[in-house]
């Protein structure tokens, strides 16, 4: 039963990656930082391509190239007068067209650029359910560790740091653990459909949270669910699997908009600022 | 939140001290030459008009921004308590009053009630922080910054938004407070009534320090008359109908302005001694 493995392999792959990404893409939400992510996952192409060039481990290179860009854009945003969106914009879009135009170049080499943009979760490997969650684990315990100071920061950096925590640490240790993220989720989803896997589900859970806690695990959850039923739409229509689950995020997303009737905070809710 | 709290700081140690402190920013000075010194127990509070630079002197001296001149020594372990001038919390975090109080600490669950009881928000613990009016936000920022129980509160305009009544009564929560918990606390405000009553010292700040000393000896001093007209007249006045006495913790009413009168940069004795 080759099929069945295909599948659970698939199946861990992608649900173990909407578990990391859950709880960070809260931050991402609550940051505002979704062109931030954009950009860093874009340039993971160049990693790829450097990968290639230099005949190391992808999934490293990726993580440096994608850690690289983080810190380089947290110290562009810092000095440069330029607004950070625009900014971003220019970068997120350079990278990936340098990424494309660098791997395009290396004709010698058979890169699968469809592969590494949209994801083949069908491909993924038993190595590479390790590496997710492993390197998940990792990441999720190290947003454990730093989860005060970063959630402290983003209500208000100086609050946090005139009371003594490190918001500029957290900060800095979140843009690595993005990158690991995006050096691990690449395979299942696709460096462009990243980031949406990160926020989507995040929206979805802001809804019925009470917490930013529980906002957390339900992205994660909302994430779980996602992939199952991108997955098993991917199967019964053969869509590519990473835009079925992206898709089925979203799908999932705007059911959440619908009115339940659940009772959910004061009665004066209406009144929002 | 009942016992009293002794500071880890050793009375008579300065809890922070700044001197000749100057903050430049695209060539401009937005303070310069501050000098400004917070004792356990002592209430110091910094006036002046806007843009004087009130905002960007305890910033500077919490270390959130860089000083360009001067010294600013902090008491080894100091913890600090704030509230900062403006925090506004983005509606895609869901946040209830009741766990933004453990945003920077962990605290207990009693704490956590008695520190929301104490600026009347009890009712309020479960709602998310985004619906709060202006006055209860102001409430629930000072509530949370008390929690710890710092040594040093640092208050930026805490009752902006804040009914009248409402005002009051946290003044006179921040004026107990420095008995309660032994703390100092440094206040910026704009209301030149409430200043004149539980405050030791008066710092008036307009870009540089332009006079400092007990809150009478301000009223009257030239400079703070200059600086704040018929406001500033109408303030001494009150301040002389309403505040010819104190009330000690304990209900003793003292009369005041018989020591402290000086404008200077010293320090006026401050009286954390109590049963
Ligand atoms: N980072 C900065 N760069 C340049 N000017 C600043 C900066 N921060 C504050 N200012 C200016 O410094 C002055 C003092 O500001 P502030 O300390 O907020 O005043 P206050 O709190 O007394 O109203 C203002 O004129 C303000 O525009
Ligand atoms: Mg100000």
């Amino acid at each position: 039963m080759i099929m069945d493995e295909f599948l659970i392999r698939a199946l861990l792959a992608g649900v173990g990656v909407a578990i990391i990404a859950g709880p960070l893409g809260c931050f991402i939400v609550w940051r505002r930082m979704a062109y931030f992510g954009d950009t860093m996952a874009h340039s993971a192409l160049l990693g790829v391509a450097l990968a290639v060039l230099m005949d190391v481990s992808i999934t490293g290179a990726v993580f440096v190239v994608a850690a690289l860009g983080a810190l380089a854009l947290i110290a562009l945003q810092r000095r440069a007068p330029l607004s950070s969106d625009a900014l971003l914009g220019i970068l997120s879009h350079s990278t990936l067209a340098l990424g494309i135009v660098i791997v395009a170049m290396m004709t010698w080499l058979r890169i699968d650029l469809m592969a590494f943009l949209f994801g083949d979760i069908l491909a993924v490997s038993w190595a590479d359910i390790i590496l997710i969650y492993g390197g998940g684990a990792v990441v999720l315990g190290i947003l454990a560790m730093i989860w005060r100071p970063l959630l402290a920061g983003t209500v208000s950096g100086e609050l946090a740091a005139a009371e003594g925590l490190h918001p500029e640490r957290a900060r800095i240790i979140f843009m690595l653990l993005m990158a690991a993220v995006i050096a691990i989720a690449m395979k299942v989803v696709g460096i462009l459909l990243i980031t949406s896997l990160l926020i989507i589900p995040a929206a979805t859970a802001r809804r019925f949270a009470r917490g930013p806690e529980m906002m957390a695990v339900l992205a994660a959850t909302a994430g779980v669910v996602s992939v199952m039923a991108g997955l098993s739409g991917s199967l019964a229509f053969d869509t590519p699997s990473g835009p079925s689950i992206v898709c089925a995020a979203a799908l999932i997303f705007l059911m959440s908009l619908i009115p339940t009737g659940l009772k959910r905070g004061p009665a004066h809710e209406g009144n929002m600022r | 939140m009942d016992s009293t709290v002794q500071s880890t700081v050793p009375s008579g140690q300065p809890l922070i001290a700044a001197r000749g402190v100057g903050v430049k920013r695209a060539q401009r000075w937005l303070i310069r030459n501050v000098d400004l010194t917070v004792h356990p127990g002592e209430i110091v509070t910094l006036i002046g008009p806007n843009g004087s630079g009130k905002s960007t002197t305890v910033r500077t001296i919490l270390g959130l921004i860089r000083h360009d001149v001067g010294t600013i020594e902090r008491a080894p372990g100091l913890t600090v308590g704030y509230v900062p001038q403006k925090l506004s919390i983005d509606w895609t975090m869901p946040l209830t009053a009741r766990r933004f109080m453990t945003l920077t600490g962990r605290h207990p669950v009693a704490a956590i009630d008695a520190a929301l009881d104490e600026v009347g928000l009890t009712a309020f613990s479960d709602r998310d922080v985004q619906v709060l009016s202006g006055g209860e936000f102001q409430r629930l920022l000072l509530a949370r910054a008390i929690i710890g129980q710092p040594d040093l509160l640092v208050l930026d305009e805490p009752v902006q938004g804040v009914d009248a009544t409402g005002e009051i009564a946290l003044y006179e929560l921040i004026a107990g407070l420095r008995h309660r918990l032994g703390c100092g606390v440094l206040l910026i405000s704009h209301d030149l009534h409430i200043v004149m009553a539980a405050t030791d010292t008066v710092i008036c700040l307009n870009g540089h320090v332009c006079c400092s000393g007990s809150p009478k000896a301000v009223a009257e001093s030239p400079e703070y008359r200059t600086l704040f007209g018929s406001r500033a007249a109408e303030a001494l006045a009150i301040y002389h109908h309403h505040h010819d006495h104190a009330h000690l913790p304990d209900g003793t009413v003292v009369k005041s302005g018989d020591a402290d009168d000086h404008v200077a940069c010293t320090h006026p004795e401050h009286h954390h001694d109590h049963g």
